[in-house]
């Protein structure tokens, strides 16, 4: 059982609601007055405030979500036109060139790279699993298993 | 000399809802999710700041690694909570506690005050327990 007594809860519950409010709206256009207001915060109080808890500031914590979701579209082999338009951006410079700022990578590089690593995969998975794994489960006498990977 | 720990367990009942437990909830990236023949998966998935660090969601199946009997006591000793994993660090324990608690993460232990700094424990939805602390309780040489 526990209790949810320590000091200053309803501020973390404002601050965490905002935060909440970026990772479920970040392909929206919002910006840090609408995030604020979800929070019920005045601007400047708030960007303080979240900036003391997360370690950045609203805009910045956002830019940093629609990159990692933008990688995980990648991942799944949507197009970088896709992965741009999908987390939000309007411009497809402004996505690669922060996207390269954050990854050190273009988008496309990324893709490619990602669609490369999947290929290695799916040719020869248990390169990619520690051997005591495959040796102890009998991964490597599995004859399902080498029909599924063939 | 070893130098890092590459790959680490955690038992689970089920890898499916493992997998939602650990990415929709926790918040970690899955690294690889590989069919290992008909019933079983290679399942790993990493802390967002500790991307070298792969965790293993291994079921508790019977098998060649775990005969009936083995697997039973495994199972026993999660639905007891007698399986404690480990410590998750966080930047702010307060927050990260509203957040897991926002989406369904069940708590043994709000933020307490203990004499070795501020802990709170919840668990997994297999039954694992862990710590959850923030960075600032630990000492490092980094």
């Amino acid at each position: 059982m526990t209790t949810d007594q320590y000091p200053g809860v309803h501020m973390y519950r404002r601050v965490v609601r905002a935060k909440l409010f970026i990772d479920n709206n970040y392909h929206d256009r919002i910006n840090v007055d609408n995030i604020a207001d979800e929070a019920y915060f005045s601007k400047f109080h708030f960007i303080r405030l979240f900036k003391s808890v997360y370690g950045k500031t609203p805009n910045q914590y956002l830019m940093a979500v629609r990159i990692a979701k933008a990688k995980e579209l990648l991942q799944v082999e949507k197009s970088v036109s896709e992965a741009c338009s999908s987390v939000g951006f309007e411009s497809l410079s402004s996505f690669s060139g922060l996207f390269k700022k954050v990854t050190g990578f273009t988008p496309s590089v990324f893709l490619k790279q990602h669609q490369e690593a999947k290929k290695a995969r799916k040719k020869a998975p248990l390169k990619f699993v520690p051997g005591c794994f495959i040796s102890n489960n009998g991964w490597d006498e599995n004859s399902n298993f080498r029909e599924m990977t063939d | 000399m070893i130098t890092r720990l590459s790959h680490t367990t955690i038992f689970v009942r089920n890898q499916d809802s493992a997998y939602d437990f650990y990415t929709n909830k926790l918040g970690f990236k899955v690294v690889d999710d590989m069919p290992m023949g008909k019933d079983t998966r290679w399942l790993t998935v990493s802390p967002p700041d500790q991307p070298n660090l792969e965790i293993v969601l291994f079921p508790i199946t019977v098998g060649k690694m775990y005969p009936e009997e083995t697997a039973n006591i495994m199972l026993e000793l999660l639905q007891k909570g007698k399986l404690n994993n480990g410590v998750f660090e966080c930047n702010d324990i307060y927050a990260t506690y509203e957040e897991l608690k926002s989406k369904g993460v069940e708590f043994l232990k709000a933020p307490t005050e203990e004499f070795y700094g501020i802990e709170a424990q919840f668990k997994d939805d297999s039954g694992n327990w862990f710590s959850l602390q923030p960075k600032s309780n630990f000492t490092t040489t980094e």
